[in-house]
């Protein structure tokens, strides 16, 4: 356990190159964006010299690297500028947005986790019956499935058919909590469905080995009853596949939230810096990407402590 | 001290009255089948033999005999599905091939311990040391936390772990082979079975290190009145360490006798074989250096003598099915067994 503080500092060195290299990238890619905001920015009607005026005013005339060095000098001193836009402050659009896209992410994370596990665990230890061919099966066809589409579909069925749940928009969680749920659970479920599918493969592929090991059979050779041989060195021994996959989820739920908050209206992280994107809002573009690494990099080291933690194997690597 | 010599005793009593006290185990007729797909192989067929209480026995064979399948058949480890068990296993009173999985839970651990051949990957590689055999502990009696890990310490120190304090709290990764082997051998033995199944315990291990833990096991055997089936390749290790041996042959046991008589004049040919490939005999003129051809699989079992196509003492007789039968204190499953003299492994 003493490599567990040398494992977190190691990891927040990591953190530093990971941070500059993914904002530098998208900051790059953003000058590929057709349209000059200098120009959005001088309103309708500006005249040349105007234009010429703003561009000097915002920095945008210096070259890109000097733009970037700007920004990241602002950003180490915690400030993340204003949106060329709104000129509202970065932050604050981002604490607006961002609780909307993690509710939608814990809460998929969680419908996941909780149908997922089982599914797999079901599936593993009746390999090759109904179940596991069924478990399998529909698995593969939810890996598949884009996500957006599913979006459609649960809209169509169940919000504008049955009116179980809001069709579109989101609730704050403070002050309206069932609101806030209810009109989450249908992008959740969106989003859940692929990641169900990953984990339960995944699950039942790590559980099979697992049964099937030499130190599975000791147990048995021990008269510890199945139950406790399942849940306690089965799932400890694939504990550490299913956070690593828990971890690289979270990842993928946050580029997946970028589709979801746009089919179901949600004021969110990902539908905030697809609308700047598109309008070349570069600080609350940077501002949004540098908190969403922040927190997929926090999450990944929280993974490998909790591994570190569960299975020795994973700390000495 | 005291309670140490009381056992010695008591195990020196068993072993004295070999034939008149009854059996610890007592196995007739176990055959096991498996299906494989469309049809049923038999890679166990009618194995019978006693152990007694305190007894050491080994069972020798090449690779496939049917070893391992016997031990696992024992404490019901056979796959649940695919897999038919059939015979009779009296086990203290008990028939072992009538209890359910529940009773045979209570049964293994308990009365019934067991040692596999890989100690590397054996043990639970994410619990400690100490979780493996106190979790044992307490399936079987209803004793603390604390109480348990009491226990799991003194099985450590007993089987020679130095500062087993230190021990119960490491992962087996951080063990060595020999130290793996230690912690099962502690772990099969901390609920004091009355038979312990080692299944190749030192194959995987160094030679300097297989003969201390093979000490260890006989040592521990004798001291606690513990029966021990030790299944190995080395007839070496059962001439210095068993009593008694069980020769298996293609499923079926061929031989079953008295270590030091087998070893003057085996009563089986594939006995004789075997002897014969020891490396230590010194004159190499024996006829049998080794066994030409290999175990026949479940697939092709000859008809009759099931090593006859190997053997060099065939017959006509030979064609016909074999029964065990006894000669002396021995069982051997050879038509020609009074007719022929076989060569021992001489000193
Ligand atoms: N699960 C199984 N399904 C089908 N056949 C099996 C199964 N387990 C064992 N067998 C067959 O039973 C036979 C005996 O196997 P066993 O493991 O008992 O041999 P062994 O004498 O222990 O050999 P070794 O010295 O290599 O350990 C083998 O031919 C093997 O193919
Ligand atoms: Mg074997």
């Amino acid at each position: 356990m003493s490599r567990l503080p040398a494992l977190i500092g190691r990891r927040l060195w990591q953190l530093l190159p990971i941070i500059i290299f993914a904002t530098f990238v998208v900051f790059s890619l953003l000058q590929l964006v057709p349209g000059d905001p200098a120009v959005t920015l001088a309103g309708d009607y500006a005249s040349k010299e105007r234009i010429e005026e703003i561009r000097k005013l915002y920095g945008l005339d210096q070259p890109l690297i000097v733009q970037y060095g700007v920004w990241l000098l602002h950003a180490v001193k915690g400030d993340l500028g204003k949106s060329l836009l709104s000129s509202a402050p970065v932050i604050e659009l981002i604490a607006q947005r961002l609780p909307n896209t993690i509710l939608i992410a814990t809460y998929s994370l969680i419908i996941a986790t909780l149908i997922g596990v089982p599914l797999g665990v079901l599936a593993a230890t009746r390999v090759g019956s109904r179940i596991d061919t069924l478990v399998t099966s529909v698995a593969s066809l939810g890996v598949a499935l884009p996500s957006f589409w599913l979006a459609i579909i649960l809209v169509a069925n169940l919000s504008l058919g049955l009116h179980l749940f809001p069709a579109t928009g989101a609730k704050p969680l403070l002050v309206d909590p069932k609101g806030a749920l209810l009109s989450a659970t249908l992008p959740a479920v969106a989003l859940a469905v692929g990641v169900i599918a990953e984990l339960a493969r995944q699950v039942r592929s790590a559980l099979i080995e697992v049964l099937s090991s030499q130190h599975y059979r000791t147990l048995r050779a021990k008269g510890l009853s199945p139950m406790s041989m399942l849940w306690k060195h089965g799932l400890r021994n694939v504990s550490v596949t299913l956070l690593t996959l828990l971890g690289l989820q979270v990842n993928r739920l946050f580029s997946g939230a970028v589709v979801i908050e746009a089919v179901f209206a949600i004021p969110g992280a990902g539908s905030l810096v697809a609308y700047s994107a598109i309008n070349k809002d570069f600080p609350v573009v940077q501002g949004v990407v540098l908190v969403l690494v922040v927190i997929v990099i926090a999450v990944n080291l929280a993974v490998d402590i909790f591994n570190a933690l569960l299975d020795p194997r994973a700390a000495s690597s | 001290m005291g309670v140490v010599l009381d056992r010695a005793e008591v195990s020196g009593a068993g072993a004295a009255a070999t034939s008149s006290a009854a059996p610890l185990l007592s196995v007739r007729d176990l055959s096991v089948s498996f299906n494989d797909g469309d049809r049923w192989i038999q890679p166990l067929q009618n194995v019978s033999f006693d152990i007694n209480p305190g007894e050491v026995v080994g069972i020798v064979g090449e690779s496939g005999c049917g070893k391992s399948l016997t031990a696992l058949s024992i404490l019901g480890l056979l796959p649940l599905r695919g897999c038919k068990r059939t015979g009779q296993m009296m086990f203290e009173g008990q028939d072992l091939a009538a209890l359910d999985e529940s009773g045979m839970r209570k049964v293994r651990g308990r009365r019934i311990g067991m040692i596999f051949q890989e100690p590397m990957s054996a043990l639970d590689p994410v619990f400690t040391v100490g979780d493996q055999i106190t979790e044992t502990v307490r399936a079987h009696f209803p004793v603390s936390r604390q109480e348990a890990r009491e226990r799991a310490v003194e099985a450590l120190a007993a089987v020679g772990i130095p500062s087993p304090r230190n021990c119960v709290s490491m992962y087996p990764m951080s063990l060595s082979g020999g130290m793996r082997q230690r912690v099962m051998i502690a772990m099969a033995l901390v609920c004091e079975p009355r038979l312990l199944i080692a299944d190749e315990p030192t194959t995987a291990l160094d030679v300097t290190i297989q003969a201390q833990i093979m000490d260890l096991l006989i040592e521990l055997g004798t001291r606690t009145g513990t029966a021990i089936l030790f299944i190995t390749h080395n007839l070496g290790l059962v001439a210095e360490s068993c009593a008694r041996m069980l020769t298996m042959y293609a499923g079926q046991v061929v031989e079953d006798g008295p270590v030091a008589d087998i070893l003057l004049q085996p009563g089986h040919p594939y006995t004789a074989g075997l002897l014969g490939s020891l490396p230590q005999v010194r004159h190499r003129k024996s006829k049998l250096p080794s066994i030409a051809g290999r175990v026949p699989s479940a697939y092709e079992m000859p008809p009759g003598c099931r090593f006859a196509p190997r053997c060099s003492y065939v017959q006509p007789p030979c064609e016909t099915l074999q029964a065990l039968l006894a000669r002396g204190a021995r069982h051997v499953r050879c038509c020609r067994q009074d007719e022929l003299t076989l060569p021992g492994a001489e000193a």
